[in-house]
C-alpha cells in the first residue's frame, strides 16, 4: 500500500515537471524542473531496489545539468529567449503523433490480462534475500559477461574526449 | 513493533539529526574562532558565557531576527529554494554515515559511500543557483567559480576515494570499517597518496581557504552569498560547516579506520582504552582549576556545570571498559556498549583532527589564485590520483601474487605510491617548462 503510495508521488512528480520543463520560458527554471523529474525517476529507481542505478542516475544525470547550468547561464540571453516563439508550428502533426501513441499503450494495457502473451507482462515480485548485492550484480555484468562492449564503449569515449578537446584548442 | 524499528526509528534520528546538527555548527564555528585567536596570539570571544561559551546561542539568535533582505530583481523563487538545496542536499549526506556501528539511519545500504558523496555534491546547485538569482555581478562570479571548481577536484576526490574502495571490496559504509578491523590496517597508511588527494580535493571541494575563491572578499565581497542576509545567509553557513563534517567523515570512514580505536586487533595495546575516559577527567580537573579565576558568580556555576559535563562523559566512556573488570559476569551484556560508546568517541575524534587540520590551514596558508587552482587540479591532483590508482591496482596484484596482507601489504603500496607522485610531479615539471611564459607572472585569469 506504502510502496503504491510512494510510486504514485513520484510518478506524478516525474511527470509534472517534465511537462514543466517544456513550457516554463524562463530556461533556468527549466533545468530546475529537469532536475526534479531526474530526481522523482531515481526514487523510482531507489523503490525497485535498484540503488546503484539511483545513485548513478544522480550522480551523472543530475550532476550533468549542472553543466547544463552553467551554460544557459554563459551562453543564453535570457531577456532575448522569453520574447523568442517557444515551439514550432507543428501542432497537428504532433498532435497525431501523439494520439497515434497513447492509443499504443493504451492498447497494450488494454491487451494485459485478455490476450496471452500480448500486453504488460505480469511478473512476481522477487523475493527479496535472494536478490544479488546491487552493485556487485553490475560489476559482474559489467566486467565478465559484457567485458569486450564495455571496453569498445570506454575507448570509444575516450576518443570522444580527446577529439572534443582538440577541435576546442584549434581555435585558439 | 516491526514496523516502528523500519520506519519511526530512523525517522526519529533523522529529526534529532536535523535538530542537532544546527548546534554542533555553531560550536564548530566557535572552535575555528578560539583557534583562530589562539594561533593570532588574541583571546578570541570572551563575552558570552564563561570563554565564550554561549557565543553560538547569541549569534543564531541574532541571524534569527535579523531583516531578511531579498533584492528587487532577483527571481524570487529560485532566492528561496538555493540555500534550501545546499543545507538539504549536505543534511541528507549525513544520512548515509555510520557515527558507530550501531549509530547509521540508512542501514546496510550497498551503495554507502557513493550516496554521501553524490548527494553531497548535489549541494552546489544551491550555490550555483543562489549566486544566479541573486542578480548581481559578484555572486554570478561567486556561483561560477565555485562550480568550476568543484566539477575539477571531484575526478581527483573519486579517484582517491576508489583508491581506499580497491582495498574495502565494497562500498558499504560498515563493511568499509570491518574490512580495515580484519585487515589489521588502516587504508589511509596502504595508500597515503590517495588519502592526501582527498584531503586536499575536499579543502577546495568545502570552499575553505587556500581554496575559497567563491567567496573571496578581497575580489567578490562574499561571492554567490554577498546578496543573501540573515537566516538565509545562515543557511549557507550551516551548509558549508555541515559539509565540511561529510567530508571528514568520509575520510575518517575511508582513510582513518572509522570507529575503530588505533591497533584494534593488538590486545597487548588495549590500555588505549582507558584514555578517551582520561582525556574526558583531565578536561573535568583543569575546568574546576579554572573555576576560581572567573569574575563572576554565574560564570563559576557555569565552569563547574562543564566540569560536572566532563565528568559525566568520562562515567559512560569508562563504563563498558570498567564493568568486566570490575564484575566479570557483566562482561557478555556489555560488550555491544563497548563498540557503540568508545567507537562513537574515536569517530567523533578522528572528524574533530580533521576540521582541526582544515582549520589549521585556513589560518596558515594566503588564498590561491584561480589559475593556480586550476593548475593545480589540473595539472598534478588529477594525473596523481589517476596514475595512483593504477599502480595501486598493480601494488595490490602483486601483494596477492606474494601472499602479502595486512601491514605487509606496505611493501608493494608504499613503493607505488612513491612512483605515483613522481611521475605526476615529473609531468607538472614538463609541463611548466613548455609554457614558461604562462607559469611565470600574473597569467591572464582565463577562468573566471
Amino acid at each position: 500500500m506504502l510502496d503504491q503510495v510512494i510510486f504514485y508521488l513520484f510518478a506524478a512528480v516525474a511527470v509534472i515537471s517534465a511537462i514543466l520543463t517544456v513550457t516554463r520560458r524562463n530556461v533556468v527554471h527549466s533545468a530546475i524542473f529537469l532536475i526534479t523529474a531526474l530526481l522523482a525517476t531515481a526514487g523510482i529507481f531507489l523503490q525497485l531496489r535498484a540503488e546503484f542505478l539511483f545513485i548513478v542516475q544522480i550522480i551523472l544525470y543530475v550532476g550533468g545539468i549542472m553543466v547544463l547550468f552553467v551554460f544557459v547561464i554563459m551562453l543564453v540571453n535570457l531577456d532575448v529567449a522569453v520574447r523568442q516563439l517557444q515551439f514550432a508550428r507543428q501542432k497537428w502533426v504532433a498532435l497525431l503523433i501523439s494520439l497515434a501513441l497513447a492509443a499504443q499503450v493504451g492498447l497494450m494495457l488494454w491487451s494485459t490480462g485478455k490476450m496471452p502473451g500480448q500486453g504488460v507482462p505480469v511478473l512476481a515480485a522477487a523475493p527479496v534475500d535472494k536478490l544479488p548485492l546491487n552493485s556487485e550484480a553490475v560489476a559482474k555484468s559489467l566486467f565478465e559477461t559484457y567485458l569486450l562492449p564495455f571496453e569498445i564503449a570506454s575507448v570509444l569515449l575516450l576518443v570522444a574526449m580527446i577529439g572534443a578537446v582538440v577541435m576546442a584548442k584549434k581555435r585558439t | 513493533m516491526e514496523f516502528v524499528k523500519q520506519y519511526w526509528a530512523p525517522l526519529v534520528c533523522g529529526l534529532v539529526i536535523v535538530a542537532v546538527l544546527p548546534l554542533i555548527v555553531g560550536y564548530v564555528v566557535l572552535v575555528e574562532r578560539k583557534i583562530m585567536a589562539d594561533m593570532q596570539a588574541r583571546l578570541g570571544p570572551m563575552r558570552v558565557g564563561p570563554h565564550g561559551l554561549l557565543q553560538p546561542i547569541a549569534d543564531a539568535v541574532k541571524l534569527l531576527i535579523k531583516e531578511d533582505i531579498i533584492p528587487e530583481d532577483a527571481d524570487k523563487l529560485v532566492f528561496w529554494l538555493a540555500p534550501v538545496l545546499s543545507v538539504a542536499a549536505a543534511l541528507l549526506a549525513i544520512a548515509g554515515l555510520a557515527i558507530g556501528p550501531a549509530f547509521q539511519i540508512a542501514k546496510d545500504v550497498n551503495i554507502g559511500i557513493l550516496f554521501v558523496v553524490g548527494v553531497s555534491a548535489m549541494g552546489i546547485f544551491g550555490i550555483v543557483l543562489g549566486g544566479w538569482a541573486s542578480n548581481s555581478h559578484y555572486s554570478l562570479i561567486g556561483a561560477l567559480r565555485s562550480s568550476a571548481q568543484l566539477v575539477s577536484y571531484e575526478t581527483a576526490a573519486g579517484m582517491a576515494l576508489v583508491c581506499g574502495l580497491l582495498f574495502a571490496g565494497t562500498l558499504n559504509i560498515a563493511s568499509i570499517v570491518e574490512a580495515q578491523r580484519t585487515q589489521g590496517i588502516w587504508f589511509g597508511l596502504l595508500a597515503p597518496v590517495a588519502f592526501f588527494t582527498y584531503l586536499v580535493a575536499s579543502i577546495a571541494e568545502t570552499n575553505r581557504a587556500p581554496f575559497d575563491l567563491p567567496e573571496a572578499e578581497s575580489e567578490l565581497v562574499a561571492g554567490y552569498m554577498t546578496e543573501f542576509s540573515g537566516f538565509r545567509w545562515s543557511l549557507y553557513f550551516l551548509a558549508e560547516y555541515t559539509n565540511m563534517i561529510v567530508v571528514a567523515s568520509v575520510a575518517t570512514t575511508l582513510f582513518l579506520g572509522g570507529w575503530l580505536r588505533p591497533f584494534s586487533e593488538t590486545h597487548w595495546l588495549n590500555f588505549i582504552d582507558f584514555l578517551p575516559p582520561l582525556l574526558m577527567i583531565c578536561i573535568g580537573v583543569y575546568c574546576l582549576i579554572r573555576t576560581p579565576k572567573q569574575p563572576a558568580r554565574v560564570q563559576q556555576l557555569f565552569m563547574l556545570a562543564v566540569a560536572g559535563l566532563c565528568f559525566a562523559v568520562a562515567l559512560v566512556l569508562a563504563a563498558p571498559v570498567l564493568v568486566p573488570i570490575i564484575k566479570p559476569s557483566l562482561a557478555a551484556a556489555v560488550k555491544p556498549y563497548y563498540e557503540g560508546i568508545l567507537g562513537g568517541f574515536w569517530f567523533v575524534f578522528k572528524v574533530s583532527a580533521y576540521i582541526y587540520f582544515f582549520m589549521w590551514l585556513r589560518f596558515t596558508l594566503p588564498r590561491y589564485r584561480f589559475d593556480q587552482l586550476m593548475r593545480l587540479g589540473w595539472h598534478f591532483l588529477i594525473p596523481l590520483s589517476i596514475i595512483n590508482v593504477l599502480l595501486i591496482g598493480i601494488a595490490m596484484i602483486a601483494g596477492q601474487y606474494f601472499h602479502l596482507a595486512g601491514w605487509s601489504l606496505l611493501l608493494t603500496t608504499i613503493p607505488a605510491s612513491i612512483i605515483a607522485l613522481i611521475v605526476a610531479l615529473f609531468i607538472l615539471a614538463t609541463e611548466q617548462k613548455s609554457e614558461p611564459q604562462k607559469a611565470s607572472g600574473a597569467a591572464p585569469d582565463s577562468y573566471a
